[in-house]
């Protein structure tokens, strides 16, 4: 048996780690939350790192997940070992080639970290959805359900799938365990070259296509031979199974990890059995195992390969002595006769004549909803009565069809001496860094096993971590989140969580608190909130307190608080001597951060240095003394919805929101994040009426449209709060009203782009600005009041100002509001400015990504409404399909004014010819003619109610609203754009209908975390170029041009707001595609968020984002489409480029490339200048076109 | 034939014109062509401690901002563990740079911290250093310190250097002393083996359109050649150091007025930058025929012969202002 060895690493590192050992070419896309896999190869391979054949494999980078498979297709029928990883609706797009691979008799092995299928909504999160939906392609589908199966099942798979011909579909429960951390047994190279047979794999290579050895494959056959031919295959799926476990017992003989294609645990004599696959075993093994030692006849049957599924085996594994099976599917097929394991089951005792055993299936744990021992508890008592409840659902409460389990939360099957963390932190504060090493720290230093868990916000700013940590001496088989009163410690490293959260409900009697707070020890327990000192004395709590902001600040930490609470974890925990401990984080801090240079080694030995010192355990006094209370999630006034259904998800209790308050098709009402105050700017902007010019940039560029200004009529000011600040108006369409900048102070993220776009200087002190950042906290009250003011003015009257400049576009409300996106986001202040320009008129097809999810994650949306009740009406189909989902939207708008308008005339008696007339005739192309049209339409709408008994009128009443003018916009980023939905985008632009497309260009895949696009330029480093991109960004909007017939734009709002906004005018106006590529700052770039606005402004004067606009209109009017609307490149590239982490990080890991990829692009400005130049000056005259003739 | 040989911080070099800090050394080919040109030693570009610690802090803010934050985007930028973050960058360089050129090679070192200046010193000298060139700076801004406080640091910080290598010491001043004889005094008996006078810093700058601080740092003229020149004549003689005189030297005229005023080198880069690398040869032509004019044998031999002490008029270089120079007229006879 080889030599062990541990190692503590996440599962897709588990899988990745033997893929990329036991292939030659891996095609990757990324999709969460399969991503880590193939960053991890592409990582290795660019590091040099080789397979068990000592040569480094190849790795791709697609289009798509459909372009993946077809790049492992074409590989594997060249002979070269090819695998891929993916998920959800990536592994939907495989779909095709996997049947192609299958009926073709392929080797390879797809990893797959399972995950949600998105229907009424999207999730990211875990389930066998996708998985499910490929069982009957015909490959085989292995499953594991840890990390350490994930890595030991990688290699079984690819073993397998050599010696059956079988592809094989390795999969492990997505974010459960592709991003659990464990310790596990590593898998030497010993023993992966024990359990690849080279002449298998040389075998798969001489089936490759080549011209040396020519044959046909991927035939078109016919009626006669198809299905005879589909049967062929029919013995190599019969001997899977015997491959399989004779390659389990191979692994059993190399490592002493024996496995089985079903796997049983529990009492010899079990009288009830859940059936199950996936992590969701590992808990039903261990409540198993807690029960039988109660003396329980109970036990789990495991399933290992679900596909071929051997009926016999499956049979045969379950004891003779079971009753009742209860087999639980995580998926959900609606409309079937039962989810597919289920269904399995049955049929499994059926042919093998076991008719006698009662079986129920039942649905658990669908986008990682949680699934403990109390809900299989629940499951066995459900099997013990006489009519146990079929097609049942756990972990939720259904109220509707009453589907779901009753258990009792607090049955606990928890070793008592396994030690459980759960930590809340701040996303930037590092908390879940510090905890991933604490884990690596405890696995590799002690003998301890150690498992870490962590629960992610839904916001990219300001999001909360929470994070599960467990550790101790027995194997730790517990992949579901700490219970509340089971937590030896919680720590708080944020002190207003306490205020948001129920924070201590974790906490088991007895346990330790930490917290961090900015109070002195003394004063903490004052400060406490009422809820929090009772549970702390009810608890009899022990509560350590640090001030770990004043530690890091002192030692140039910043707000990183990460390495001083993992001090004080260490410290207090006693998991380790202290000094060894500390000696340990320091070594781990060493390993983690010290490739990035001495200082930063310095700076947190220091922060680790000065924790103790700082770390206190405070007295708890016997009485309760707080004057506050945790606060409501939402306002009281919210509307019910919100307080019933999204107040419980804010507040982390929305899985107790009950079926029956869900929407049944996934909509949900607009305008709902305007109720969550999330305050968490530390500083916000100030507005100094004496200095301002209302010029309105800092509105315009802000990303959470939380800086608005308004005119609005004297007299209003009457009922203002005696702090709300205001002015004369200086808008010449409003003359003796007032003027007001207005900041929502607990919706800001304190990114701080209004400050920097200000230009109004204090003439005495010219840092003082117009707008001004001041502490938060301080102000919060005072100004919360002021926006309710501000906010309940009277809009301006759309008719009453022309929107073609900054300040008078930005009197318009935004229609998209308090989005979730990163402080200082460079894709929201476009989407913004749209919706104040037609959002009231806008349908709007988003592609998955950023935009959709800060535009429509859950629990609140940004898309709002306005005093009318008007606004974008928004929709999220895929990734892929945006711009096809888009002009759909067209079409049918199209369609349905087309009907309306043959409707009209038959109406003409009722209506009046003047009425019918206007309404299709109107000139709607001012905000005035649009008006104008809305009050015909609700004219309309009056007389056609009048209509009782007209089919025709019915119709045309509910189609009315389509005479007033709508504006379709699609909205996505490069990854979509110029990648996956490359296809399609292309499609419709050529469609000539009218659709507006803007691209948030980031020029990385920004959601998924940084993948590289076709965007990306040459010479930045990306996640999937990590060498630093080697070929130019692709120019979209030269391509779109050559169309002749697109209006196409590219703008830089930091550049100039004032050719965005023109851009983004004459887009809407042009009747026909619009293409708006709109670049966008990004976290992925590795800069100051706050110098966003000027770094857009280098990359045009770099002449790397050449601003212009073609207008195909001109053309007819015989000018020239092109106009370049910035100037020739006055900087050179280096100067913008090395402002930026992305390119800088290549210069300091391969200068001589970076030099080498510099010039290039150089050059490239250069000549992609001088081509513009060109285009732009050639002639559109027709006269020319009649002198010639 | 003139003898141009001069002798510097105890190397011998071929002629006194040295190539001062700047990017010319950054490539080892420009390093060549300097050396081709005809320099007699060439000074490494700065080795700035400052900016190993800004960069490194800043690549791993950057690799760490936003990082696991969001379930999707666990990161930002893939981190591929290998980066050349601290000084093994400049050394290898330096050592690069030493064995492609045979003229000496002085490094130059800009530090913050007393352990950055010793360690980063030892390591030149590792790396193949034929002296070393401190860079003293630090812009006072707080009321509170005084120049005492200042110039006792500056003082021990070249005690501590000195005592950390074997190699020549040369520290590179800045022309905002008080009193530059006394310090500088000070300095050699702390161990500096060569003064150079004096350091051209950026210059904070205003936007006038847009109401902002801009940095800039212009190319030296002849013009700024005065100041180093009345310092080192003034400090010749008295201190027992080589000296040399960076700053406004662009003519043969200007390099012979240095070695009179009493420096063993004088230094450009500006006028390489500007002008190319054939400015030395030419330098070298004016000064050979200057000196073959003037019956000049060697270089040394002019080396201070128009320092304070050597000319007739010493009061010409205490002259700093119209009363000066009011009360210089009437104690003429």
């Amino acid at each position: 048996m080889a030599k062990k060895q541990f190692i503590t690493i996440d599962g897709n590192e588990a899988a990745a780690s033997v893929a990329h050992r036991t292939n030659e070419v891996i095609a990757i896309y990324p999709i969460t939350p399969s991503s880590g896999m193939g960053e991890l190869s592409d990582e290795w391979s660019a590091k040099g790192k080789r397979n068990i054949w000592n040569t480094i494999p190849l790795v791709a980078e697609m289009q798509s997940e459909g372009g993946a498979a077809g790049a492992v297709h074409g590989s594997l029928q060249t002979g070269a070992l090819t695998t891929t990883f993916t998920a959800s609706q990536g592994l939907l797009l495989m779909i095709p080639n996997m049947y192609k691979i299958a009926g073709e008799l392929t080797s390879t092995v797809f990893h797959v970290a399972a995950r949600s299928i998105a229907a009424q909504s999207l999730s990211i999160f875990g389930d066998h959805q996708d998985v499910m939906a490929t069982r009957q392609t015909g490959w085989a589908l292995l499953s594991s359900g840890s990390v350490q199966e994930a890595h030991d099942f990688a290699l079984i798979a690819q073993a397998a799938t050599l010696q059956s011909r079988i592809p094989f579909m390795h999969f492990f429960d997505g974010f459960r365990t592709s991003h659990e951390v464990a310790k596990i047994e590593y898998l030497e190279d010993d023993v992966l070259r024990a359990m690849i047979d080279d002449d298998l794999v040389r075998a798969h290579r001489n089936r490759g296509l080549k011209p040396e050895n020519p044959f046909i494959r991927g035939t078109a056959m016919n009626p006669d031979v198809y299905f005879q031919g589909r049967e062929s295959s029919n013995p190599y799926y019969s001997a899977v199974p015997g491959i399989v476990q004779a390659q389990m017992d191979k692994f059993a003989g190399l490592t002493g990890r024996q496995y089985h294609l079903f796997d049983y645990v529990g009492h010899p004599q079990a009288e009830r059995v859940i059936v199950v696959m996936g992590s969701g075993a590992e808990t039903v093994e261990a409540t198993v195992n807690f029960l039988v030692e109660k003396g329980e006849k109970v036990g789990l049957l495991r399933v290992r390969l679900y596909r071929p599924l051997s009926v016999e085996a499956l049979a045969q594994a379950i004891p003779t002595s079971a009753k009742t099976l209860a087999v639980l599917d995580r998926t959900k097929e609606p409309g079937s006769a039962g989810e597919p394991l289920y269904l399995d089951v049955v049929n499994a005792l059926v042919e093998t004549g076991r008719n006698g055993v009662k079986t129920i299936g039942g649905r658990y744990g669908l986008s990682s909803k949680e699934f403990t021992p109390a809900m299989v508890k629940g499951i066995f008592d459900e099997m013990t009565r006489p009519q146990p409840k079929n097609h049942f659902t756990i972990g939720i409460n259904d109220d509707l069809s009453g589907t779901s389990l009753a258990y009792d939360p607090s049955f606990s099957v928890e070793y008592p001496e396994t030690v459980r963390c759960v930590f809340f932190g701040l996303g930037s504060d590092g908390t879940v860094g510090a905890n991933k090493n604490s884990i690596k720290i405890i696995g590799v230093e002690t003998d301890n096993f150690a498992q870490g868990y962590f629960v992610y916000d839904s916001k990219k700013s300001g999001s909360i971590t929470i994070s599960h940590l467990r550790f101790g001496s027995k194997p730790i088989k517990a992949p579901y989140l700490i219970a509340p009163n089971t937590a030896n410690f919680v720590a708080c490293h944020q002190f207003s969580f306490l205020e948001r959260i129920d924070v201590l409900k974790y906490a088991q009697p007895g346990g330790i608190f930490l917290l961090n707070s900015l109070e002195e020890p003394e004063k903490v327990w004052d400060t406490l909130p009422l809820e929090a000192q009772k549970a702390i004395l009810e608890k009899k709590l022990k509560v350590y307190v640090i001030n770990a902001y004043d530690v890091a600040e002192k030692t140039g930490m910043g707000t990183r608080i990460n390495t001083i609470m993992q001090t004080c974890f260490f410290a207090i925990s006693g998991v380790l001597p202290r000094e060894q401990a500390i000696e340990e984080i320091k070594h781990a801090i060493q390993k983690t951060y010290g490739k990035r240079g001495e200082a930063v080694i310095k700076q947190n030995f220091e922060a680790v240095d000065q924790t103790l010192a700082n770390l206190h355990e405070i007295s708890t006094p016997s009485k309760l003394t707080s004057v506050t209370s945790r606060r409501a999630p939402v306002p009281a006034g919210a509307p019910e919805f919100v307080r019933n259904v999204l107040g419980p998800m804010i507040a982390y209790e929305g899985d107790d929101v009950p079926v029956s308050a869900m929407p049944v098709d996934g909509t949900y009402p607009s305008a709902t994040t305007r109720w969550e105050k999330r305050n968490i700017a530390l500083e916000i902007p100030v507005w100094e009426p004496d200095l301002c010019i209302q010029c309105g940039k800092c509105v315009f560029v802000c990303p959470h449209a939380v800086i608005r200004h308004k005119v609005y009529d004297k007299a209003a000011l009457e009922q203002a709060p005696e702090s709300f600040k205001h002015m004369d108006s200086k808008f010449k369409e409003f003359p003796g009203m007032a003027y007001t900048i207005q900041v929502a102070p607990e919706d800001c993220t304190g990114c701080t782009l209004c400050v920097e776009a200000c230009p109004a200087k204090d003439k005495t002190q010219v840092g003082r600005k117009a707008i001004n950042m001041a502490p938060q906290p301080a102000i919060r009250e005072r100004e919360a009041a002021n926006w309710e003011f501000f906010f309940n003015l009277p809009e301006v009257d759309r008719t009453q100002i022309t929107p073609n400049t900054i300040k008078n576009s930005q009197l318009l409300q935004p229609l998209f509001e308090f989005s979730g996106a990163c402080a200082g986001c460079g894709e929201t202040p476009y989407i913004k400015l749209v919706s104040q320009l037609f959002g009231e008129r806008a349908v709007i097809a988003n592609a998955t990504g950023c935009s959709s999810i800060y535009g429509g994650n859950l629990p609140t949306t940004p898309w709002a409404v306005n005093k009318e009740g008007r606004g974008p009406a928004w929709s999220n189909s895929l990734f892929e399909d945006n711009a096809e989902f888009g002009l759909g939207m067209r079409l049918t708008l199209d369609k349905q004014l087309e009907y309306a308008r043959e409707l009209l005339p038959h109406f003409a008696p009722e209506l009046g010819p003047e009425l019918v007339d206007g309404l299709l005739n109107a000139d709607q192309n001012s905000e005035l003619g649009i008006q104008h049209q809305r009050a015909r339409v609700s004219i309309l709408k009056e007389q056609l109610a009048k209509l009782k008994n007209d089919t025709k009128a019915k119709d045309l009443l509910s189609l009315a609203d389509i005479l007033v003018k709508k504006s379709v916009w699609i909205f996505g980023g490069d990854g979509w754009a110029y990648d996956i939905g490359y296809g399609g985008l292309d499609h419709v632009l050529a469609s000539g209908r009218n659709v507006n497309v803007m691209v948030l260009d980031t020029e990385v895949y920004s959601n998924t975390g940084g993948q590289a696009s076709k965007s990306t330029p040459l010479g930045a480093v990306a996640k999937f170029a990590m060498a630093g991109k080697g070929t130019a960004k692709k120019d979209l909007g030269l391509i779109a041009m050559s169309y002749g017939y697109v209006y196409v734009a590219r703008i830089a709002m930091g550049a100039s707001d004032q050719q965005t906004l023109k851009a983004v005018l004459e887009a809407e106006a042009f009747d026909g595609p619009s293409l708006i590529i709109a670049y966008s700052h990004c976290i992925a770039h590795g800069i100051d968020m706050s110098k966003g606005l000027e770094q857009q402004k280098l990359a045009v004067q770099s002449g790397h984002w050449p601003l212009y606009r073609y207008n195909p209109a001109l053309a007819t009017q015989g000018q020239n489409p092109l106009q370049i609307d910035s100037k020739e490149p006055s900087i050179s590239l280096d100067q913008y480029v090395y402002n930026e982490t992305r390119y800088r990080m290549l210069l300091q890991s391969d200068e001589q490339r970076a030099e080498l990829l510099l010039k290039e692009a150089q050059h490239n400005v250069k000549t992609h200048w001088e081509f513009y130049q060109q285009m732009a000056a050639m002639s559109y005259s027709k006269e020319n076109d009649q002198k010639e003739n | 034939m003139t003898d141009l040989t001069t002798h510097y911080l105890g190397l011998t070099l071929k002629n006194p014109i040295v190539a001062s800090a700047s990017p010319l050394t950054k490539k080892i080919d420009s390093a060549k062509k300097l050396e081709q040109a005809g320099v007699g030693a060439m000074v490494m570009y700065s080795l700035f401690e400052e900016q190993i610690i800004h960069e490194s802090l800043e690549l791993d803010h950057y690799l760490t901002r936003g990082t696991e934050s969001f379930a999707e985007a666990t990161s930002y930028l893939p981190d591929s563990g290998t980066y050349a973050m601290g000084p093994g960058k400049y050394l290898d360089h330096l050592s690069a740079v030493k064995k492609a050129v045979s003229v000496p090679v002085i490094a130059s070192l800009n530090g913050v911290s007393k352990g950055g200046w010793t360690r980063y010193a030892r390591h030149m000298q590792d790396a193949g250093a034929d002296a070393l060139e401190l860079n003293l700076y630090y812009i006072a801004t707080d009321p509170a310190l005084t120049a005492a406080e200042l110039e006792n640091t500056y003082v021990e910080l070249v005690a501590d250097v000195k005592n950390s290598v074997t190699i020549p010491l040369a520290v590179k001043l800045s022309p905002f002393i008080t009193a530059l004889p006394n310090f500088a005094t000070r300095l050699v008996q702390a161990g500096a083996d060569g003064l150079v006078l004096f350091n051209r810093f950026y210059q904070p700058d205003f936007d006038l359109e847009n109401l902002e601080v801009t940095h800039t740092l212009h190319l030296s003229s002849s013009d700024e050649l005065n100041l180093p020149l009345r310092w080192i004549s003034i400090l010749h003689g008295n201190i027992h150091a080589d000296f040399a005189l960076t700053s406004g030297v662009h003519t043969g005229q200007d390099a012979l007025k240095v070695m009179m005023a009493g420096a063993k080198v004088t230094m450009l880069a500006s006028e390489l930058l500007a002008n190319g690398y054939g400015r030395v040869a030419d330098m070298l032509g004016v000064m050979q025929s200057w000196m073959e004019q003037h019956e000049y044998t060697s270089i040394q031999q002019m080396q201070g012969a128009m320092s304070q002490k050597s000319v007739r008029e010493p009061a010409a270089f205490e002259r700093a202002n119209y009363m000066r120079v009011l009360s210089s007229w009437k104690s003429l006879p």
